[in-house]
């Protein structure tokens, strides 16, 4: 009998994790498609909004060469095929072109998530040759002066460099923005940037709170009507411009009233490894009060499927009501595991992000503080309460990091 | 901005930076593109791996009847190729 083909095909939007959720109760999860290796803490920049942990320093050595080209096998060989190079800074490792070669050689799809810096003519092209499939490269906003206060260094010309390089090495050009208070009212200029840059995509992230940018949540929220107008700006600039270049804008979760379906569940498709090898069911969860396994000292599908820290979060037994009992709790997980800690000091609550959360005041009063005026100023905020940039000595004065 | 001419003389490929591949542990095509990845059903993924810029989508066609012994198939080619290269799934090679 003839198969006669069928078009209906399941598309799936970006935003990243861009995958249908498997059935909540999954007796046994699919494979980690989506892997990313943190390569490194070390980091040229030192963003105040930056998602690494804030005692970063105080983690043990990194992972060498050998252990990443270990992890990239067994990973591959349970069925990842998405791997995202990460940091800190990527490039700071001197072995990336090795790790991206084993890693095409493998079949990997490879995303480099840079923030350029070190990324020279000769470097791009040993990349190439290795079977590097894409480069997102961060800016942090449209004018020199913003861009180098808010990563607390001077990069501005050095990422418009690359940018062009990118472009010559026929890299689809994905640009990524954090947006927040101090820089969220400068959508339209960013988006004139990275139209002139000849991006392909623009990613407008807004920040999600974590890490150092947990600790500078209080300076970096935006008001509710700033996020509108940069919602209204990129609209039109998006009609604008059409096909030619694709906008996403991530909206900020603290607006809504329903939590994201972070990571589409803890340990359904998605694994991080840090730079100490540290194995995470999602790059934040390193602050979860639960143990997490180690690739120096058990295999990629050892972790996966059988650690406890993997399996805590998966199905829907831990969860609590109004979750437990909640209709959605197919389509968002009950919301960020990490946001429900950082809030109401359980993991297992319910993200309070969601209306529904007997702890959603958490997330509504941090909104009304945010409406506060002198929003958007840089220098007034400095002077309430100073941003604390994500340098190594903050992190070992502030927040109990040691020495390596 | 014109729409490019889609017919059974085009002769459609992969975008730049997507790339199409058959994942066994998925038992399926997917199209991996930067930071993502779309499952494949099974025609999708036939119809998508004989796109390689030299096939017309009248070979395609041909070639998919052969294979799965049927016939009429041109008109969804036609319509699945449209819908990727709107996606920028597929450019058409020139």
């Amino acid at each position: 009998m003839a198969e006669t083909p069928v078009l209906d095909v399941p598309v799936q939007p970006r935003p990243k994790v861009a995958m249908r959720p498997e059935p909540i109760a999954a007796a046994r999860p699919g494979p980690p498609l989506w892997l990313l290796c943190e390569l490194t803490y070390r980091c040229p920049l030192h963003c105040a909004f930056c998602y690494n942990p804030t005692d970063f320093a105080r983690t043990a050595a990194e992972l060498g060469t050998e252990d990443w080209l270990r992890v990239l096998r067994e990973a591959r060989a349970l069925g990842a095929v998405q791997l995202g190079l990460s940091g800190g800074e990527p490039l700071s490792r001197d072995d990336l072109e090795p790790i991206v070669a084993e890693a095409h050689r493998l079949g990997f799809y490879i995303n480099l998530i840079t923030s350029g810096v070190g990324l020279n003519e000769a470097r791009i092209s040993a990349l190439k040759a290795a079977g590097l499939d894409h480069i997102q490269l961060s800016f942090q906003d449209s004018t020199k002066q913003m861009n180098d206060f808010l990563s607390s260094t001077r990069t501005f010309e050095l990422k418009s460099t690359v940018a062009a390089l990118i472009k010559k090495y026929e890299y689809p050009m994905v640009l990524n923005v954090v947006l927040h208070r101090l820089n969220i009212d400068h959508v339209e200029q960013i988006l004139d940037m990275a139209l002139r840059l000849g991006a392909d995509y623009v990613e407008l992230a807004n920040t999600q709170y974590y890490g150092w940018a947990w600790h500078n949540r209080e300076q970096l929220l935006p008001s509710r009507s700033q996020v509108e107008r940069a919602e209204k700006t990129m609209q039109s600039f998006r009609e604008r411009v059409g096909n030619r270049m694709k906008i996403y804008f991530v909206v900020p979760d603290y607006f809504e009233r329903r939590p994201k379906a972070c990571m589409n569940g803890l340990g359904s498709i998605f694994l991080t490894v840090t730079p100490d090898g540290t194995a995470l069911p999602c790059h934040a969860a390193r602050m979860l009060p639960l143990e997490f396994p180690n690739v120096r000292s058990a295999s990629v599908g050892e972790i996966w499927y059988d650690s406890a820290g993997f399996n805590h979060f998966r199905g829907d037994a831990w969860m609590k009501e109004p979750c437990r009992s909640c209709p959605e709790k197919s389509r968002d997980f009950g919301g960020c595991r990490c946001q429900a800690y950082m809030l109401t000091g359980d993991a297992a609550n319910a993200d309070p992000v969601c209306d529904l959360s007997p702890h959603h005041h958490l997330v509504t009063e941090a909104v009304e503080r945010a409406e506060r005026p002198g929003a958007g100023s840089p220098q007034l905020e400095a002077g309430e309460k100073p941003l604390v940039f994500r340098t190594e000595r903050n992190s070992s004065t502030l927040f109990g990091g040691r020495d390596r | 901005m014109n729409q490019p001419v889609i017919d059974a003389t085009s002769r459609p490929v992969i975008e730049r930076g997507l790339r199409l591949q058959w994942e066994a542990a998925q038992n399926a095509h997917v199209l991996l593109y930067p930071e993502g990845m779309i499952k494949l059903n099974t025609s999708a993924g036939e119809i998508l791996k004989r796109c390689d810029g030299a096939a017309t989508i009248a070979d395609i066609t041909a070639d998919l009847e052969r294979a799965f012994a049927t016939s009429g198939l041109s008109e969804d080619v036609i319509r699945f190729v449209v819908m990727a290269v709107d996606k920028k799934w597929l450019k058409l090679q020139s």
